[in-house]
Order: structure tokens, then sequence, then C-alpha cells
């Protein structure tokens, strides 16, 4: 059976599948056969006994999550489902890779969602940086309500679904599920307060489930192969597959749709090539912009699973990594990022608000060697400032991961900027 | 009551409180910004920070926002923690990387929450030493000025101006550290509310612009605790003042009337006592026929010999004057020949309105009791034109029922944040029936038409909701399905309510009103409320004195049954028909003007008495609930300048000394104003043997302010009316001490006092609260009453009367049946008072003065949108612009109060329009 079953049919540089393509391929028979065969409550119990964890970079798990909808006569009839397709995460394209590539894969993941917490009304919130995706799942999304898997009664279950492309105005914050909510509706795109956490009262304050991309494409094929197959895909406790992808001076940048747990080692070297001749590797931050460096010292043979990273002292993410090599500046890396998240701080919260752009300019000072002894210890008090429960959201917690662990294991970087006043990276250009 | 434990020592604290709340209310120091008692808790600024334990073997614990966590029994948390100081601190820090510093020249140094809590976390010394971002300020109108570079962005002014008062035009722009609060481009801000910025913001960011004008550092003030005059609501207020002239006016709290907010015209209109054509000089008309100068002696010589050679003297009261100016002129002129100054219909309809309120079946509902309501009929009123605190009130009552679903997800509702996602927009029952839109339409459901057909409506209301007012006949099956539906929700409810108002001057909607408040208390009992709405701030006072109206008076002058009039703070040509104010006044021998505006009255005058205002006099008013409350002069008054009450003591035989001798006349005279002398403790009141204090500790300059006439310090001016000095000596006006600091819980030695009466705070400042965030010190409970009781005495007992006021409903109106078109009131929020529209910025804010009528009425008329009409009521006319109004119903237009020119309108007036050349 395949092994890669979200890239099956992705071929990058030709058209995604039609629906008569998908539908040969054993597209859309999941729908039918749930719709037909299945209660909501199935559905949901198919999907956590394949144990499904969130591919958004949480990990958490997505049938409990479906199952935290209020369900019966007293809950509120209107419910929603929504596809956090905002992929602004720095370094990660897998969701394009998905939606560009396959279209069908998503709608039929979320018909299968929507069916499962008894949503009729779904949205895919779209990064606006998308306008191929916006394309194609229009497109998919006419072809699928044609062929009377989206609408009324689809096929002559009762059910009824619409789904809505809304393309997002653009903040990195809108990845996080209650600012993509504000954003949806209308409103500033501003973290809301949890609890009430979504799944109880969400978008219009009506039960909402927000799930990324990747992890609806998998339910099809968790209904279609069954939960056993799927926990074969991974390597350990987590199962199924996961996109990789590799960004930085390695000989083959890309994305691969690998078995979960799969290792650094394996991933860097074997499929993105190595590094390029001439550099060396000093560094990765495996999921994103807000992941913690992990090293090649400690951690080539790192699975690269929820589990595994999170003991290791970051986080899994999207699984999108970026890799630091010797020729490039670390404290200009640094800087890099944190200018990214203090122009993407959505304002609500002092720390962040405030604070990372300050941590930007002491960056910045050091990086152009007006660096001063004092800065290296603003840095550290602001890793922990910035941390857990200290601000509103995991947003300032999360831009404080890299910084934390490059003061951890570069501090030296920092510490050379300061004493020789200049930037020693740009001699060696 | 949950026990909580703060550093160690176990504390009660009230049931359903956060953390922050709690320890505010202890006593504690513990700095915020963003959370605010009536706008709850939001999690922005991360102030209030505080280290929280799981339980009493939690050591390690974790950093917490105390307002987002609810007080419950067992909570465990230190304010003195280390890394909850530092964090504090760097709170602080982050703040000023962007605030520029520039406390000296700030509007809102000395009184600025950011200064306090940038004090009390300690931060003083900045590290960041990188650029400032910069924005560019916006022209918001005439009430608030704009710095935005010392926003802290707290949120606090979207929060409310947007969410709380639910303006549009205003909101929070950008992100990051570039986040912008204003509106979308320059311009007036249109909400009424807009002036509670000034205080709800913690900074200099909105400020006072009437007080710009001529500004004062803020601790220079002397202030008095103050009422507004400005609608029957009764708002508490502080006025201050310095050198001869009001600066400002702040927000009062009082639990249960205003609470935290003020509506514009209440905050601004103060300027009229600034104006530099207020009589402040009495003015005697000599034997040339010219009004001249003179001193007070001589003036009341010449007003004394006048009324001493009178043939008949009337007198025409206020009620916007106090009750001790009109139970003077009461006194002066005798029983039958003193009017309450209120035109016939205006009076009728509020002597039915107290009559129902006093003697009716259900307790008069206050501001708070409307806040809390979950289902509310406004029946015949426009409480946003009218009534504007009332207004806001009602706005949050809209939300009661909705937040019960936020009850049951378990989420406190201070968690203000969460409720309103949980919410939304949906909003409970609030009915309106009015004769058109009003600015509740958007949280109510609106019935618009005719006056007799609001109290059909209302009628029916009360027939549904049982009891024994009988189905109305003839009603038709659309209004009596709308009638069911109200009645439906009203009974459903467990706090409802029902309002109304004499502004339409309609006997029958207010027995229509009573009818469905004597249904309510069968239906519901005690919970249920009804809501008044009178003309002026007085005017409960003055209909409670008793009189026939100003008309009748005149008459009697045209007559010739009497050759004197006196007028006590009344524009008359606001109450009476022109042709006959006219008549009467050409007939009066002398007429004697007291009053604090130049009236055509008061120009038209022989001799001129200049009133105090409310600036500068001591008195009482009665409001809208039948709550006498006093308010106090902010500036001494002088020989020239008398309240007048004291310059018509001066011409009675009466030995009224002081406000508690004529307090105790009165209350002789009158029984059921007896209450009115309790409103606030009389001269004699001492605080451990001292006077309260109008001057805040810092007051600057005593010794030099008039240094440039006399090295001399002047003695303070006496107050023969209250216990308040014009000093900064006197009582410390709350206990200053923090719980952090362990003073607390010190006992007073017996006897002493330890706060004020909250009629005698003047201003609200305790030891490291400058701003008026310290109110939290003279409050009982945070949000709950003043300490030791909130002002005022309440003059009607708890109703049991069944109320023999049964009326019958209407016959439907016929709007093809009357001499023309009925008129009706639109009161414009901002200068329907008479005084209100004489402040400048508040005139700026005019609606333009139109007439409005339904497009068919003005097809017929032959009238197009945006033309001149003549409007002709009774043989006088007017001309207006003409709006076209489809929310209007057919057969009616809708007037401005009042038309210069017109006389006033009563229930049944009918107007003829045709276009104007």
């Amino acid at each position: 059976m395949n092994r890669r079953p979200l890239t099956a049919l992705i071929h990058p540089g030709e058209p995604p599948p039609d629906l008569k393509a998908y539908e040969a391929a054993g597209g859309y028979a999941a729908v039918r056969a749930a719709l037909r065969d299945l209660q909501p409550a199935d559905v949901i119990d198919r999907v956590k006994q394949a144990g499904l964890r969130g591919r958004g970079g949480a990990g958490f798990q997505t049938a409990m999550k479906w199952s935290f909808v209020p369900q019966g006569d007293d809950a509120p009839r209107r419910k929603y489902l929504v596809c956090n397709a905002d992929e602004m995460e720095p370094g990660t394209f897998k969701d394009r890779y998905l939606m560009e590539g396959n279209p069908h894969q998503l709608i039929e993941g979320m018909i299968l969602a929507a069916y499962a917490i008894g949503a009729e009304v779904a949205y895919i919130f779209l990064r606006d940086e998308y306008p191929l995706c916006a394309k194609r799942l229009r497109a998919a999304v006419a072809e699928a309500r044609a062929a009377g898997h989206l609408g009324k009664d689809i096929h002559g279950s009762g059910f009824h679904l619409d789904i809505h492309l809304h393309i997002s105005a653009g903040r990195y914050i809108c990845g996080e599920e209650t600012a993509l909510l504000n954003a949806l509706e209308g409103k500033r795109a501003v973290p809301r307060a949890k609890p009430p956490f979504p799944p109880v009262a969400g978008l219009w304050g009506k039960p909402t489930i927000v799930n990324n991309v990747e992890t609806l494409c998998f339910v099809p094929h968790i209904l279609r192969h069954g939960a056993d197959w799927f926990r074969g895909l991974g390597k350990g406790s987590d199962g199924g597959t996961k996109l990789y992808g590799a960004s930085g001076r390695v000989r083959r940048p890309g994305i691969w749709e690998l078995p979960m747990g799969t290792t650094m080692r394996e991933i860097i070297e074997d499929r993105a090539g190595g590094m390029l001749d001439g550099y060396r590797l000093r560094g990765v931050i495996p999921g994103g912009a807000s992941t913690d460096f992990l090293v090649p010292e400690e951690h080539m043979d790192l699975p690269m699973d929820f589990e595994s990273v999170q003991k290791a002292g970051s986080r899994l993410g999207t699984g999108t990594m970026i890799l630091l090599d010797d020729k490039t500046c670390t404290v200009g890396m640094l800087r890099n990022l944190q200018l990214f998240f203090s122009r993407e701080s959505c304002g609500w919260c002092t720390p962040c608000r405030d604070g990372i752009p300050w941590i930007e300019k002491t960056l910045a000072a050091i990086e152009a060697g007006d660096g001063r002894e004092e800065d290296i210890d603003l840095l550290h008090t602001h890793t922990r400032l910035l941390g857990p429960g200290r601000t509103f959201c995991a947003f300032a917690p999360g831009a404080m991961a890299p910084l934390q662990s490059a003061l951890r294991y570069f501090e030296d970087d920092f510490r050379r900027h300061i004493t020789e006043q200049r930037c020693p990276y740009t001699n060696g250009r | 009551m949950p026990t909580i434990h703060i550093d160690g020592t176990a504390h009660s604290v009230p049931e359903g409180v956060n953390l922050l709340h709690a320890a505010l209310q202890l006593g504690y120091d513990l700095p915020y910004f963003c959370w605010h008692p009536a706008l709850g808790s939001v999690g922005a600024c991360r102030q209030c920070a505080v280290r929280q334990y799981r339980d009493e073997k939690d050591e390690k614990g974790q950093i917490a926002m105390a307002c987002m966590v609810p007080a419950v029994d067992g909570t465990r948390c230190s304010i003195a923690d280390a890394e909850a100081t530092e964090f504090r601190a760097s709170v602080i820090e982050w703040l000023m990387t962007n605030h520029p510093h520039d406390c000296p020249v700030c509007d809102e140094g000395g009184e600025c929450h950011l200064q306090d809590m940038t004090v009390m976390t300690g931060h003083c010394s900045r590290r960041h030493r990188f650029p400032k971002r910069t924005f560019r300020n916006q022209f918001l109108g005439p009430f608030i000025n704009h710095e935005m570079n010392r926003c802290i962005q707290c949120y606090r002014c979207t929060r409310f101006y947007n969410d709380y008062a639910g303006g549009t035009d205003f909101g929070a722009f950008g992100a990051h550290n570039h986040v912008y609060f204003g509106r979308s481009t320059d311009g007036v801000l249109e909400n009424e509310f807009s002036g509670n910025l000034i205080e709800v913001c913690p900074t200099g960011v909105f400020t006072d612009k009437t007080l710009k004008r001529h500004y004062t550092r803020k601790w220079d003030l002397e202030s008095a605790p103050s009422v507004c005059a400005h609608c029957s609501l009764g708002c508490n207020t502080f006025a201050g003042a310095r050198y001869g002239a009001v600066r400002r006016i702040l927000n009062r709290y009082h639990s249960a009337i205003n609470g935290y907010f003020l509506c514009d015209r209440g905050r601004f209109a103060y300027e009229h006592a600034n104006r530099p054509d207020r009589p402040r000089q009495p003015l005697v008309r000599d034997k040339d026929g010219t009004m001249r100068p003179a001193v007070a002696a001589v003036a009341l010589k010449a007003a004394s010999d006048a009324l001493a050679a009178a043939k008949g003297v009337v007198a025409v009261g206020s009620p916007r004057a106090s009750l001790e100016g009109n139970y003077a002129l009461r006194t002066l002129a005798g029983n039958g020949r003193y009017s309450p100054g209120m035109a016939a219909a205006e009076a009728a309809a509020a002597a039915l309105l107290v009559e129902i309120l006093r003697d009716g079946p259900l307790p008069a509902a206050s501001l708070h009791d409307l806040e809390q309501a979950d289902a509310v009929l406004v029946l015949g009123e426009d409480p946003a034109d009218t009534a504007p605190r009332m207004a806001l009130a009602l706005r949050q009552a809209a939300r009661q029922q909705p937040l019960e679903s936020v009850d049951k997800l378990g989420i406190p509702r201070w968690y203000d944040r969460a409720a309103r996602d949980i919410i939304q927009g949906a909003t409970g029952p609030l009915h309106t029936a009015w004769t058109q839109a009003t600015r509740l339409d958007d949280i109510s459901r609106p019935f618009r038409g005719a006056p007799a057909d609001i109290a059909r409506l209302g009628f029916a209301v009360a027939h549904h909701l049982g009891g024994d007012t009988p189905p109305v006949a003839g009603i038709d099956d659309a209004l009596d399905a709308r009638a069911k539906e109200i009645a439906e929700s009203l009974r459903a409810a467990r706090r409802p309510a029902v309002v109304t108002g004499t502004s339409l001057h309609s006997r029958p909607v207010l027995l229509a009103a009573a009818a469905v408040a004597r249904a309510l208390l069968q239906a519901n009992g005690e919970n249920a409320r009804l809501g008044a709405v009178f003309g002026e701030a007085n005017t409960v006072g003055a209909t409670l004195l008793g009189g026939p109206p100003p008309e009748e008076l005149l008459e009697s002058l045209d007559a010739g049954k009497a050759d004197t009039l006196v007028v006590l703070e009344n524009d008359l040509t606001r109450r009476v028909a022109p042709a006959l104010l006219q008549r009467a006044l050409e007939a009066a021998r002398c007429v004697i003007a007291l009053d604090c505006a130049a009236t055509p009255v008061v120009e038209r005058a022989d001799i001129v008495l200049p009133a105090a205002s409310f600036a500068d006099a001591a008195g009482t008013l009665v409001n809208h609930e039948g709550r006498a409350q006093r308010f106090f002069p902010a500036l001494p008054h002088t020989d020239d300048l008398r309240e007048s009450w004291r310059w018509l003591a001066a011409l009675t035989d009466a030995t009224w000394d002081s406000l508690d001798d004529i307090l105790l006349a009165l209350a002789k005279d009158f029984p059921h104003l007896a209450p009115a002398a309790e409103a606030a403790p009389g001269e004699d009141f001492r605080l451990n043997g001292r006077k309260a204090p109008r001057s805040s500790r810092r007051y600057s300059g005593r010794t030099s302010q008039l240094a440039d006439r006399s090295l001399h310090e002047p003695r303070p001016p006496d107050d023969p009316d209250s216990p308040l000095a014009f000093s900064m000596e006197g009582a410390a006006p709350t206990c200053g001490s923090t719980a952090n600091s362990g003073e607390k819980n010190v006992p007073s030695p017996a006897g002493v006092q330890k706060h004020l009466p909250s009629s005698l705070v003047s201003h609200y400042q305790t030891p490291g609260w400058n701003s008026v965030q310290s109110l939290t010190r003279f409050q009982e409970e945070i949000a709950g009453l003043c300490r030791g009781g909130d002002p005022g005495a309440l003059l009607f007992a708890a109703p049991g009367g069944n109320g023999a006021l049964a009326g019958s409903p209407p016959r439907p109106f016929n709007p093809g049946a009357g001499p023309g078109l009925l008129t009706v009131p639109a009161h414009d929020v901002f200068t329907s008072d008479e005084l209100a529209a004489l402040s400048p910025p508040v005139a700026e804010r005019a609606a333009p003065p139109v007439c409005r009528l339904h497009p068919e009425d003005a097809a017929a008329h032959g009238i197009a949108d945006d033309t001149d009409a003549r409007i002709e009521i009774d043989g006088a006319s007017a001309v207006l612009r003409a709006r076209l109004d489809p929310s209007l119903a057919r057969g009616l237009i809708a007037l401005p109060v009042p038309v210069p020119g017109l006389p006033p309108r009563a229930d049944d007036t009918y107007a003829t329009v045709r276009p104007a050349p």
C-alpha cells in the first residue's frame, strides 16, 4: 500500500488531478462510504484510533478536539469547520504544496471532518500570497459541488455542506486559530481569550473546529485504509507520514513526505543531500520560526516526531526546518527573525508588542557593531519575561524560542560582535 | 464568602470577582491599566502580574495576571513575589519605550494613572536607547484633545467607545507597536459619551479640550461635589474651578445613577457658567429706562420697593432651579401666585408621572436598575436624546439576556474579552416605542407610531401581561401581535422594566405605562421597575412644590390682576406662547429676574439679580426617581452674585441665613419634601473636628495667587451653607494607607471616623493614587456603594399603592383627521437643555434645527427634502429646513425643542406646513 498517501497524486509542475482523475484514484470513496455507512461519532472514533495529531504545529489529538464540539439537542445547531490554510510560518510551504498539488484531497477531508462534527458550513482561510492555491481550490470546490459532494443532501445522506474560500488579509497571527476566527469575522486579528475554546464557542460564538490543511488531508486516507494502516506508516509512537522540509544552504532544498519520526540526519543528508560544499551545519530550527534551535552535535539522529523533539528542548512545529550554516551570522539571522516577529505582533499585549521591537533593535545594534555588554543580559531577561503565561497568547514565547536557544548554543557569536564592535561574519564575504 | 490568601494573609472577598478586583478592594496596591470596573478584564496590559500558587503545598507557583484569575475560595497568590514585582516593573519599562516622557507639559500630569503606576512599580531609569515611534494626532471635535504618542495601548478607549457605548466612528488601527486609536479620518467624535475617554484613558491621549482652553494644573483646582443640572437623571459630578471660573467637570461615582460614566452634555455644559454675557452684577432700570449696574443693597432696595408698591405679585419658578430657590420664590409670592414654571401641558404630564411614581405599583428604576434589567419596554420616550445616560444604561440592559449564555459556559461575566466573543452582537429584549427613529434602534426592536398608538400598544401589552387591563378595542392584528410579543418577553424576564417619560406630554401614554407597571407587578412581582424621564434637572422637585402653570399667572398680569412679575431662572420664551408672553410683559409694571444666564426675560427685566449657577451655589435637585441630591459650590458666592434663594430671602420676612435654615423651613411646610434636608450633612458637620477640603493636598501657589495685589494671604472665603472649606486644609477624604504596607489593619482610635460621607467628597485622591482610578478607595465594594452609602435621599417610599390611575386606551391616531400635522418633539441630545445650549463647545455639536415629516406627508404639502418649510401654530410661525423621514408615522411633524417663535407644544398641538418662499 502507498507509503506516501498525501503526495501520491502530486506532481509538481503539472496541473493537479481534476475530479475525474482524483476519483479514479479512489478519491471521494471515503465520503460516499462514510455518509452511507457511518455515524458522525464513528468517523471521530476511526480518527481517534488512528491517533491523528494536528499537523499545524501543536500536535493536538484531532479526534479529541472534534469530540469537544457539543452535540445533541441542547447544543447550538449551527457549527463551523475552518481549514487553517494561513501558512505564514517562515520556511514553511507544505500546505501550499498540498493545496496546489491536490485540492480535492483537502476538500474530501473537510467534508468528512464537517460530517464528524455536524458542521454545515466550512471555510478555507487561505493566505493571500497563495493565488494559485486559491484558483485551484475554487475550481475543485466547483467540481465537487457539481458532482454532488458538496451542497444540500450530499449523496442522499441528508447532510449538507458548503465550503467557502476566504482569502486572508494576511498576518502571521492569523495562524493562531482564535485570531483567525476574529479575522474571518472581519475583526482585528487578535487572539481570543481561552477558555472558551473554539470547539465550544468559536466563529460567531458558535462551536467551531479549526484544523490545519495537512491534518484534514489525512482524514480520507484514514477512513479508506484504517487506523492500523495509518499507525503503521509512522516510525515512532505517532502514526502517519509527515511533510518534512529543509531550507538553507543544503544541496537540494525541498519538501518530502516521510514516515513520522524520520531522523533529522535522514532528512538533511539523504533527502536534502547534505550541506553545500564549503558550508558546515551549525543549527536547525526544526519547524518554523518559533521553535528552538537543535544542533548537529546533539540532535542529528533525533527522530522528528512530536515527543522526541519536545524532549530535546524544541518543538516539531510544522516540520519544515531552517538550517543555519557557519557562513551566516547568527545574530543577523536572529535579528531577521525578530524583525519578522516584531512586525507580526498583533499589538494586543504589552510584553510582545513593546518587548520584541526592543529585542530586534538591540540585535540590530549588536549586528551593526553598536552592541553593549549589558545587551546580552537584556536579551536573556527578555527570553524569560516573554515566556509562557506572561503574554496573552503563545506568539511571544514562540518568538523567544530561537533566541533563547541561540543564546545557549551560540552565545560566543553574540559576545564577539560586542567585543569586536563589528559583525565577524561580514569579513568573509 | 470565598477566602483567598495574599502574601500569606487570609481575606474574605466577594463572590464572583477576579483577583485584581479583590486585591484592590482589600486596599492592596496592585497596578493595572486595561482592567476597568465597568469594562471588565481583557488581559492586554499584563500589568497586574502576581505569582499564583495551586494550593498551600505549591511553593513554585507561576506568574499570572490577577485580572484573569477568579478569586475563588482557596486562591493563593503573592503580590510581593520578586519575579512578579520585576515583571510589573518591566511592563512599565516596555510601555516607556515609546511613551514620550512629556509629563511636564502634559495635560494629564498630576492626575495620570500611568504616572502613579510607574511610581508604584518602582521603574525609574530607562535602558531603551533607540528611537521612539511617533504618530499624527487627529482633530476629534470640540470636546477631546488627541495626543497619540502618549498611548500605552491598553485598549480601554475602544472598549468603552465601541463596545460599551456603541460608537462606530472610532477604533484601533494598525498592529504591533503601531496600534493607533482614533477615527479613520479627522473629525468630530459622533458618540455622545465621548467625554468619558478623558477618564477612561489612563494617560494623556484623550484629554479635555475645554479644560485645555483655560488650563490649570489639576492639583490647583478647587473642586466640589456637584450634580449635573442638564437633564432629569441627576448624575453626580465634580466641578473643578480656579480663579473664579469653572474649569472642568469630572464624573463623581454614584452606584445607583451614573456609575463611572457621564454623557457629553453633562460633562461639557458647564461652560455656560463662564459666559461673558452671564449676569454677574445686579442691574436696575433707572428713570430713563436704562439698565444700570447696581450694588446688591441698591438692587435689593429697588426690588423690595417694587414688591411693596405692587398691586399683586406673581412669581414663576423653574424646573431647572433648585428646590430652595423655588421654595423661596413660593414663599415670596404665596400659594396660588407661584408657578413651578413648566408650561401647562408639560406640568400636567410631570404631575401625573410623579403621581405614578409616588403612589403607583412599582418602585422607580434607578439607572443601575435599568442596567441590570433583562427586558425593557421604553414606551413613549426617547432617552437617547432626553436622558442620555439612561440610554447608555439601556445599552447594557440589552446584554443581560445574552450574558446568560456566558454564565452557562462557566465564563465569569467580568471576563469581558471572552464574554463578548461568546455573545457577539446578540441583544436581549429591548423594545422601544417612539414616534421616529432613535439612537437605540441598533440594539432594540423599535415600534413607530403616533402618541395615541404608542399608548394603545402600552395598554395592549398590559392586557397581554394578564391582570385587570381589558383588551384594547378595535386593535389591529399587527399591533396586537407586537404587544403580545413584548408582553411575553417582559413576563419571561427576571428583572423587567418599563420606561416612560413626559416628552410627549401625553396622558394616555403615561397611563398606559402605569397599566404596564401594574400588570408587571402582578406578573413578575417585586423585581420589576418603572423608569421615568422628566424634562429637567428639578422637574420633580418643582412639581412636588406645585402651583398653577405660568400661563395662568401671565394671564392675570394681562388682565391687570397683578402688575409685578418675579421670574426665577426661567426663559419664559421656551414655555409660553409668544403672544401671551408679550402681552404679559407689556402689562407688567415691574419684572424682576433672577438668573445665571442672559435670557430674553433677563433682557426685558427691570431689576436683574444675578443668580449663582451650579458652580457657585449650594442647593438641592430632585431627580427622575425622586432622589433629592445636594450640589455644592466650587466657587464662593459674592455679595453681588448670590444663590437665588439668598436674594429672595432678603426680600421676604424669612430669617434664612444658611441653606440649613431654608431646608428646615421647607421640611416644615412640605413634609413630603423633608428628606431633602438629609441629602447631605448640614453645615455643622465635621470629620474629627475638621471640615472637608475643596483643594487637593498638593494645591500650589496659595500664598502667591494674589501677590500682585497684596502680600498678605487672605482668609479663605466662608461657606455658610456647607461643611466644605475653600482650602487645602481639612479632613482627609479617606484613610490613605494601603494593605501592602500593613497599615490597613491598624485599628482607629475609638470615635475616630475614617471617611468623609460620600456627599462631601470633593475629589478622588489617595496616597499613591492621584487619578480618578483612586475611586476604588472611596467605595465599600468596587462598583458597589460609596463608602458610607451613596449620596442623596429618596423622597418616595417603597410604593404599595395599587394605583387608582386606571386609564383607558385612546382612539387610534387618524392622520387625516386633525387640522394639519400633529406635532411631536425631536429633542437634540446636546442642545435641548437650555443651559447646555449656552455652552459654546456643546452648541458646536447642535443638530441643525430641522422639521421632519414623512415623505408622503411632505409630498401632500408640496415640501421637498432639504427645503425651507413654514410651520404655523396658533397664528405663530417659524421657518425650518425640512427633512423627509420615513421612520416617522404618517400625519406627524417632528419639531426641535424648542422652536424659537412657536408656542410650546401640547399633546394635541397641530401645525400647518407649507413651503417657505
